[in-house]
């Protein structure tokens, strides 16, 4: 079994942002919003699923969780998401995790519903199936010195950023799984698996 | 730095993304195109939906690895496949070409009367039938990552995933209340591993994703499902022995997603065209009923 690690590794520096009372929302068209909706709430912070355009209107930031990319772009269009999400997401911060990280991309290489948002091209399943799926320790320099324990599931990996997008992480090889422009955060693995809440404490101060 | 593939976590991992979405039986890659563009979230690559295997009879076995592969070639979703219970070495194939997920399933013809896999032993995660709490957390044991209901496969009666469904989650509460000094015997009388029991009773849910599987034909089924209290919806032999596919499938998604929304649920529940013809399973001879497979 999976040992959950207890290690307190909280951000010292971002520790303050956690007691202001904030809402973000957590896109919850497919996919494990609810480890997201549970983080949060570990948080302390107020917590909603978003499914239709009038669920974004008083949040202060969206995340979009791991799940089938297609899935979710798709139920995007059919409930007339994609352009109130842009909308949101020039103002507001987002942060997307693995299929969510494929949303807020400009290019995967081939023809599905995106927000393009983030000045990154992704590549989907780029480790290959599901028995390449892994876990490993990365050093992520925002985070602190201890190295961040990241869940890649069927994981995309980004296979480049230009214009205001800049690296936050990559494995040893150079390939690069964490992104940040702005209020926009991408990463090809999973911190709501986790028990290391220090990303998502990331995200927060960028919502703040 | 050290990578580590085939951990409970990444296999668990698997199932938690496909929470909130549907997973459909299709037969052939054209029908899985179709599956992923109504929204899939995986497909269950077969030769034979549990209706044909149902009317057609005799013993069901692994699907062909070309027509699987065939299919992993045409999506980008993930692809399961089933095996017989017990049938270590169809799994060991099913690994070896590669599918995301194993449905160690009673809809094929068990090869083993007593012993499911030692599903530890793989890299791909599995998922397994279970009609009760018990049945769940011998197969979570035996390394199981994900759980579905049996439900009755190829029927489109919904009432025994209903039955399972509400088995499995009642049966959760109920241990939610217990003493601590109960769970032994608890984990006694249901013939599961005593852990497992007391890590479900701190979590209050199984310790890995639930979803409903077995009898699903509308978007009614699918919500009433989700509205139980299940992570997500297995439809075999619901959308392509229909008479619009295309649509029900999508109708289908859509309900999942918006399970507790009555207005959408009626919207996308209009003109789908024929359900698949049903089979009530209350006039169905017990020698014909599959749920009862496993052990």
């Amino acid at each position: 079994m999976f040992q959950r690690r207890t290690v307190d590794m909280t951000v010292p520096s971002l520790r303050s942002t956690v007691s202001i009372i904030m809402k973000i929302g957590v896109l919850a068209l497919q996919g494990d919003f609810a480890e997201h909706l549970s983080m949060l709430r570990r948080l302390g912070v107020e917590a909603a699923e978003v499914r239709l355009p009038r669920h974004l209107d008083d949040l202060d930031g969206l995340i979009i969780p791991g799940g089938e990319s297609t899935t979710i772009g798709k139920l995007a269009v059919d409930f007339d998401l994609i352009e109130p999400l842009r909308q949101f997401g020039k103002t507001h911060a987002i942060w997307g995790t693995c299929a969510g990280a494929i949303f807020l991309s400009k290019d995967v290489r081939r023809p599905q519903p995106l927000l393009g948002l983030m000045d990154i091209i992704v590549q989907r399943n780029a480790f290959g199936r599901q028995v390449d799926s892994f876990e490993a320790d990365l050093p992520i320099p925002e985070l602190g010195a201890l190295p961040y324990h990241a869940v890649f599931i069927r994981a995309p990996i980004i296979e480049s950023v230009f214009g205001e997008a800049r690296v936050l992480a990559t494995l040893p090889d150079g390939r690069i799984v964490a992104a940040q422009q702005g209020k926009l955060l991408a990463t090809s693995f999973h911190p709501e698996l986790t028990e290391d809440v220090r990303f998502h404490e990331y995200f927060l101060a960028l919502a703040r | 730095m050290e990578q580590q593939t085939g951990t409970f976590a990444v296999k668990k991992g698997l199932a938690q993304m496909l929470k909130g979405g549907v997973i459909m039986d299709v037969v052939t890659p054209e029908q899985a195109k179709i599956a992923e563009d109504a929204g899939a979230c995986a497909v269950m690559a077969l030769e034979r939906v549990p209706a044909d295997i149902r009317a057609q009879g005799g013993v069901a076995r692994m699907s062909d690895p070309e027509l699987i592969l065939k299919i992993m070639d045409a999506v980008s979703i993930p692809v399961m496949a089933k095996c017989r219970i017990g049938h270590f070495v169809e799994a060991q194939i099913l690994e070896a070409i590669g599918v995301d997920y194993i449905d160690e399933s009673e809809v094929l013809t068990p090869a083993d009367e007593e012993h499911h896999i030692n599903k530890h032993l793989f890299k791909v995660p599995f998922v397994c039938g279970a009609r009760n709490l018990g049945e769940a957390l011998r197969r979570i044991g035996e390394g199981a990552a994900m759980i579905r209901t049996k439900g009755e496969a190829g029927t489109g009666d919904v009432v025994e995933a209903v039955r399972h469904a509400r088995a499995v989650l009642g049966e959760i509460r109920r241990l939610t209340t217990m003493a601590d000094e109960e769970l032994m015997h608890y984990a006694k009388e249901i013939g599961a591993p005593y852990e497992l029991v007391k890590e479900t009773k701190q979590l209050g849910r199984l310790p890995v994703v639930n979803f409903a599987a077995g009898g699903i034909a509308t978007p009614a089924d699918a919500a009433l499902m989700m509205q139980l209290g299940m992570d997500g919806v297995f439809v075999g032999s619901g959308i392509f022995k229909s008479g619009n596919p295309a649509k029900r499938a999508a109708a289908i998604v859509k309900a999942v997603t918006h399970y507790n929304d009555p207005a959408i649920l009626a919207e996308v529940s209009r003109n789908l065209g024929e359900p698949m013809v049903g089979r009530n399973i209350s006039t169905m001879p017990e020698i014909e009923r599959i749920a009862g497979r496993g052990w």
